[in-house]
């Protein structure tokens, strides 16, 4: 503990002493700061001397610290020392941020002081008195003593709390508001939280609409329970049958989750719209009339399932993988048949699978904003609801407060449903012990029922897509289909001259995107996996409420945590808008999710005495994690990694209001050209964005490669 | 710790990446992407200020601006439709610039004068009827004419308008109903009109594409994006109705507390000058451009072949008069139609 406090302590103090204190013109790392660090960039001891006298307040904890590790005492007292240190430096600091703002102070405080964004050394600072913190607290015999978990912890619940609770409160705290700026009350909360237009079932009797709250829950649960179940006949013809076009059908499952918003509604509109493609045929052929039914429920969930059966899929098929052959041999030994031991072993080992994949896909949809948007009708969603309570004709930014927390009761409900179906059982399957790994092949009904689902949903993902290709070549996609590459050249052209400029329109925002998106998803899937990590192997006070708190950003409508991070990250002490940062870390909080829950899927099928057995043999819980857990996460790294490097590429809603004239994203320009009705364009960047994308999760596919769980993958012979 | 040095080491290839930022004019631009490209490329040239420019709707902005308020990571605001200016400017989110508008057209200069200087007048939209004419043909319907056709029974189900709580453009329509026939008699034909309409689209702009693509028959909205569609090859009818129709004035404004308010007049100054008015037929711009000089296409709208009212701004872009005028759409309108799913 001594030497993790100690060297903790050194970072801390040079942060505090020698790098600059405040943001800097230029950013920390073009080092520009170097020379004017007597000037604008001095460090917080240098302000302290001079203007800034508040700053001494972080020394005082890193005094204390020092005090508790030079004063040779028992080791509790040391650490309780190191406690208060750490503590009270990072309220102090945060204190002093919340509290000394740019423009002045709260609360009368310091007359005429102010101050800018905190930056690097304010980071580094607060960084070391943190992890002062949780090595005390492990000092002091929590979390087994294990500096490294209580430091994992500590950093995790500090991140969430930064970017998760604090924007989310500006936005929250509306929804007390009164009308007429009256200040805030609870007084006109709980009639417009259940106010009736919100929660009409009028559709569900009869005659007239339903409110945007159980239209919601209504969608949400079709698109959950269809999803998951569409993932699990995926997941189950990959690993439960010899069906031969395997890889082709793995390019399909996962190719509408890369797809820009917009684009798949856009083709189910030419295809299913009343002058449709499809409507045409059965018009001419039939002579059915041709309608609008595409416009509403049906036509949202189409979209919802298209768009949300990959996340289903990426989460099952880790977990219908790793259901051990063992059990389900042990089950065709005491002569069950095949449809016994899928119904009675190997679909209840399936749970964490399935419990994940439905709480995604529920999620997912209630948040989903593009869909709606376009397909919708008149058929209105929370989601659409809040956007326009915030853009439409008239502000109302207390009623989607109002909604949201509506969205997160939900999410919440969801969330505690799936807890209790999964229980207190053990799901623990990949143990170590050496087995056959021949799993059980499907009963033949249950095969040909995969089939007959998943197969026509392939074949459909493939037209689908086909029409996306074919539009982006063509005119004026459904009117003029004169073959062209105009809509390229205008997008991505290139000239030769001096060198290659790239000339076209869309260049810039396709760079902007990818790097935000290659830096964005690595740091997902790891605070999403160390998530999943603590969650699963390790106990601590206020566990359910922090995996809860976890899922916050995932619930909330994009738009919401958009403004939100403006209202939060626009002023001092964080200053982070019209930076490519706050793209990016708006990305890992909104996905880490998805991280989580594929790892805790996946991690509760790993048997403790893994973990346990290199423990016994030495190893720490760091090096256990990385050598033992990691290499049997694979298939879960591969999907937070996936779905993260998608999402952010793809994610519309949450960026609108964060990117700025330097930091454009590819969404946003195709929305901009869908608006303005030149689809050509739009479905071009889209076609080249999903082959970009493709690329890459086939290369990360190669690089990670499959976990080999047994020596040999095979499946019963049918 | 090996989740912090990644965590560390990312945030330090991020602050890398957002570091290399010049000092340049930001502006956001709710005009159609070619235009905004175009006008940032052409203000560069002939400035030599560097601009970085990013396309927003008028009520993202609106809601951007106001949540920056104090801080602003935008210097000026161009294009859109002028209410979220007005509001803007009543709101002191926008700053005047003192730019002079002598030479600019009567009502660029009345929403001028009417914002105290924050929003100039740079283009007007007309509001429009627009019919697809291979629906109407196939289901031998009359080509509608007027805005009192679109309440006529045997357009049921066929009509597409936008819903004005989240539309500037419906809400447009809505304020020029009534100006024209009067509040009761406006929303009488409102109801009646809803009878036929088929959905209530969030987007202002959603009705015209829908009915370029024959998905619905008739619809309601700006004149410039249905001569836009009607130039991609859409078989589109434009109507200009008979009883006279109303427009928005689309604006520029300068945002209060900018660090770069030099620049943001120049850009104010340069948009309103006829000679970068004139570039935007490059690109296909059909809006009618503030400055009397700035050359039009033939085929965009023109303002003295259209009977046009007299819109009144401060009356109808008043917050009072909005939330009044859409609480009696909610509740005499809305429970009307947009309900037929055929």
């Amino acid at each position: 503990m001594r030497r993790t406090a100690g060297l903790w302590l050194l970072i801390g103090l040079a942060g505090y002493a020698l790098l600059p204190w405040y943001m800097v013109a230029g950013g920390f790392w073009s080092f520009g700061w170097i020379s004017s660090l007597g000037s604008d960039a001095r460090p917080a001891l240098l302000w302290a001397m001079e203007a800034r006298g508040w700053l001494w307040l972080p020394l005082l904890g890193f005094a204390i610290a020092a005090a508790a590790l030079a004063l040779r005492r028992d080791h509790l007292t040391t650490a309780r020392g190191l406690v208060l240190g750490g503590g009270l430096g990072l309220a102090l600091m945060a204190a002093q941020g919340l509290v000394i703002l740019g423009n002045g102070t709260r609360f009368g405080l310091l007359d005429g002081a102010s101050q800018p964004g905190m930056g690097g050394g304010a980071f580094v600072t607060a960084t070391a008195l943190l992890f002062l913190l949780t090595t005390g607290i492990s000092g002091m015999g929590r979390g087994r003593g294990d500096a490294f978990i209580t430091g994992l912890i500590g950093a995790i619940i500090a991140l969430v709390g930064i970017f998760v609770f604090y924007p989310m409160s500006f936005i929250l705290i509306r929804a007390f508001e009164l009308r007429g700026g009256a200040g805030l009350g609870v007084s006109e909360f709980l009639p417009r939280f259940f106010a009736p237009e919100i929660w009409s079932a009028a559709c569900l009797t009869g005659r007239g609409t339903c409110g945007a709250a159980l239209n919601s829950l209504l969608l949400a649960l079709a698109t959950a329970t269809g999803t998951t179940l569409m993932g699990l006949a995926f997941a189950l013809i990959f690993t439960r049958t010899n069906f031969r076009a395997k890889k082709l059908l793995r390019v399909l499952t996962i190719l509408p989750i890369i797809t820009p918003p917009f684009v798949i509604g856009l083709v189910l509109i030419l295809l299913f719209g009343r002058a449709g493609t499809i409507t045409e045929f059965f018009s001419d052929t039939f002579g059915w009339e041709k309608t609008r039914w595409l416009y509403g429920f049906y036509g949202v969930w189409l979209a919802q399932m298209l768009s949300f059966t990959p996340i289903a899929f990426l989460v099952l098929i880790g977990v219908v993988e790793g259901v051990s052959p063992s059990m389900e041999e042990a089950s065709q030994t005491l002569d069950a048949d095949r449809w016994q031991t899928f119904r009675f072993i190997s679909l209840p080992l399936m749970r964490p699978g399935l419990a994940n994949a439905f709480l995604l896909g529920f999620i997912e949809s209630l948040a989903d904003f593009g869909n709606p948007l376009v397909l919708g009708g008149n058929f209105n969603v929370l989601s659409t609801e809040i956007y326009f309570a915030i853009v439409g004709t008239v502000a109302d930014p207390a009623n989607a407060a109002i909604l949201s927390l509506i969205l997160l009761v939900m999410t919440l409900g969801a969330f505690l449903a799936q807890r209790k179906w999964l229980g207190r059982k053990n799901y623990a399957t990949v143990t170590g012990k050496a087995d056959s790994g021949r799993n059980a092949a499907l009963n033949d009904g249950l095969r040909w029922t995969c089939y007959a689902v998943a197969l026509p949903w392939a074949a459909f993902t493939l037209v689908l897509y086909l029409l996306i290709v074919f539009g982006s070549f063509v005119k004026l996609w459904g009117y003029d289909h004169t073959l062209t590459f105009e809509h390229y050249t205008r997008a991505f052209g290139i000239v030769y001259r001096n060198g290659i400029h790239f000339t076209g329109a869309a260049w810039n925002s396709y760079f902007t995107t990818l790097t935000i998106a290659a830096i964005a998803a690595p740091l997902t899937a790891a605070v999403g996996l160390a998530t999943a990590y603590l969650l699963v192997r390790q106990k601590f006070a206020g566990k359910e409420a922090f995996e809860f708190s976890t899922m916050l950003s995932f619930a909330i409508p994009g738009t919401v945590i958009g403004v939100a991070y403006v209202m939060a990250f626009n002023f001092p002490p964080i200053e982070l808008t019209a930076t490519g940062l706050i793209l990016i870390i708006v990305f890992v909080f909104r996905n880490m999710p998805v991280g989580v829950r594929g790892g805790i899927a996946a991690m509760s099928q790993l048997d403790k005495s893994l973990d346990e057995a290199s423990i016994t043999l030495g190893a720490n819980s760091a090096t256990t994690l990385r050598r033992v857990i990691l290499p049997l996460m694979g298939p879960a790294i591969l999907a937070a990694l996936t779905y993260s490097f998608v999402r952010a590429i793809t994610s519309v809603s949450a960026v609108i209001f964060l990117v700025s004239a330097r930091y454009n994203m590819a969404t946003s320009f195709i929305v901009g050209r869908v608006e303005n009705g030149e689809f050509g364009i739009a479905i071009a960047y889209a076609t080249v964005l999903i082959v970009t994308m493709l690329v890459a999760i086939l290369a990360l596919q190669l690089i990670i490669g499959r976990r080999k769980l047994r020596r040999a993958d095979r499946i019963e012979a049918h | 710790m090996k989740t912090t040095l990644i965590s560390a080491l990312a945030l330090a290839a991020a602050m890398a990446a957002s570091g290399a930022s010049a000092q340049s004019l930001n502006v956001v631009c709710s005009n159609e992407q070619a235009w905004c490209d175009l006008m940032a490329q052409n203000f560069k040239i002939d400035t030599g200020i560097d601009v970085a420019m990013v396309r927003k709707s008028t009520g993202e902005v609106l809601a951007q601006i106001r949540a920056e308020a104090g801080n602003p990571k935008i210097d000026v605001w161009w294009g859109g439709t002028g209410d979220p200016h007005l509001i803007a400017a009543n709101e002191n989110l926008t700053v005047a610039s003192g730019v002079d508008v002598s030479e600019q057209l009567g009502w660029s200069q009345n929403m001028t004068e009417m914002s105290g200087g924050k929003a100039v007048g740079v283009h007007v939209g007309l509001l429009g009827i627009l019919y697809n004419t291979e629906v109407l043909a196939e289901k031998g319907l009359p080509a509608p004419a007027c805005w009192k056709d679109l309440a006529k029974p045997e357009y049921k189900g066929e009509v597409t308008v936008s819903n004005p709580q989240s539309s500037g453009t419906a809400y447009t329509q809505l304020a020029t109903l009534v100006q024209l026939f009067g509040e009761d008699e406006a929303f009488k034909m409102l109801a009646d009109i809803g009878q036929n309409v088929n959905q209530n689209t969030k987007s202002g702009s959603a009705p015209s594409k829908m009915a370029a693509r024959a998905e619905t028959t008739i619809a309601v909205g700006f004149m410039h994006d249905m001569v836009n569609l009607k130039k991609q090859g859409f078989p589109v009818e434009i109507v200009s109705p008979c009883e006279g129709t109303g427009y928005e004035v689309g604006a520029v404004s300068v945002i209060a507390n900018t660090p770069n308010l030099e620049a943001a007049t120049k850009w104010v100054e340069y948009v309103i000058s006829a000679e970068a008015q004139s570039r935007g037929l490059e690109v296909g711009v059909f809006n009618i451009p503030s400055h009397p000089a700035a050359e039009t296409d033939p085929e965009a709208p023109d303002m003295a072949a259209v009977k046009l009212i007299d819109y009144d701004f401060a009356t109808y872009g008043a917050s009072e008069t909005r939330e009044r005028l859409l609480a009696r759409w909610e509740a005499e309108v809305k429970s009307k139609g947009g309900n037929f799913e055929q």
